[in-house]
């Protein structure tokens, strides 16, 4: 009984390894959102320049159809990775992808879409200091949200959306969402 | 001398905040009021800089924003819940105590404790057993050894 004694700092040592090991492998940038299962927040964003009346972005847009909601500006370098997929996923015709311009000049926005490609249904323009999207708990761009067909708001991907995570995490999500 | 102005003149400088005087509001105690507030949220940018603190185009937002729903009339509790709903306990650099956190607040003095309790244990348990043991008295044969080598020592 004594000599299981001895073995106490040893017990103590390995469970605060266990601890900082799975802090290796977690990254601080993911926050998880506090917003799943909740409806997406109120809005009525104007459109971009050149996209035509009646494209901006409302609550009410998002309601009826399982939809993304891609955060994006034309000042963010990972969108510009990001986008050549989108077009693609819009391609698909799966899901329609509303876009939010964020803290952007709009008509640098509409150039941005010009140059890259347009696969948004609808944009809305949030500029500085970007209140819908702190209403949507943004903490960068691009972040891609999936909405269901009641409003609200299911999942978030901060980062990039690569294939990977759309055939591994997205798609099946949507996919489920549309049943 | 030069240099002692000049370092002098360095280490004097006033604390820079990030936000800038145009963000600032016009009322100075509502001012103070949002200063704190953004002091106790996290720039979700730099992460162990708070709102206030951090050059961050999301961190000035806040900033922005907080001073917006104080100037509206909002109490600084209420502009911290809006926050809170939206970025979680994550965005508070100063965790709130309630079941999730208990862990994290207790869980130090939870240790100290055990430490004590052990410590107590140990020293108590040295105490019954009666310390170290006492030498044994000296037998005949010895205490003649010892007399001879003292006088040895007198000679």
């Amino acid at each position: 009984m004594r000599r299981l004694l001895y073995l106490l700092p040893v017990a103590v040592f390995g469970i605060i390894a266990l601890f900082f090991l799975r802090g290796l492998t977690l990254n601080p940038r993911e926050i998880p959102s506090v917003l799943i299962n909740r409806p997406v927040p109120e809005m009525n964003l104007a459109p971009l320049p050149g996209r035509g009346e009646n494209t901006g972005l409302a609550t009410a847009d998002l309601k009826g159809r399982v939809s993304l909601v891609n955060i994006y500006g034309s000042w963010c370098i990972a969108c510009v990775q990001e986008h050549p997929y989108l077009v693609q996923i819009k391609k698909q015709g799966i899901v329609p992808i509303h876009g939010i311009d964020w803290r952007d000049d709009p008509v640098e926005g509409a150039k941005w879409l010009q140059k890259h490609g347009d696969p948004y249904d609808r944009v809305g323009i949030d500029p500085a200091p970007g209140r819908t999207a702190v209403d949507f708990g943004v903490t960068g761009a691009p972040e891609t949200f999936i909405v269901d067909k009641a409003g609200l708001i299911r999942y978030k991907h901060i980062g990039p959306v690569t294939p990977e995570t759309w055939d591994k995490v997205l798609l099946p999500i949507i996919k489920e969402l549309n049943k | 001398m030069k240099r002692l102005v000049l370092g002098l003149a360095l280490i004097l400088v006033p604390p820079a905040y990030a936000a800038d005087p145009s963000e600032m509001l016009k009322d100075p105690v509502l001012e103070k009021q949002a200063e704190a507030l953004g002091k106790e949220l996290r720039c979700l940018v730099c992460q162990n800089e708070s709102i206030e603190d951090s050059n961050a185009d999301l961190a000035r937002d806040l900033r922005i924003i907080v001073r917006e729903r104080m100037a509206k009339g909002e109490s600084p509790e209420q502009v911290k819940q809006y926050v809170v709903d939206r970025y979680g306990d994550y965005v508070l650099l100063n965790p709130p105590f309630k079941g999730t956190t208990l862990v994290l607040w207790l869980g130090p003095f939870a240790l100290l404790l055990l430490g004590v309790a052990a410590a107590f244990a140990f020293f108590r348990r040295r105490g019954a057993s009666g310390g170290p043991v006492p030498a044994a008295p000296l037998s005949a044969e010895e205490k003649r050894r010892l007399e001879t080598l003292l006088k040895d020592k007198d000679q």
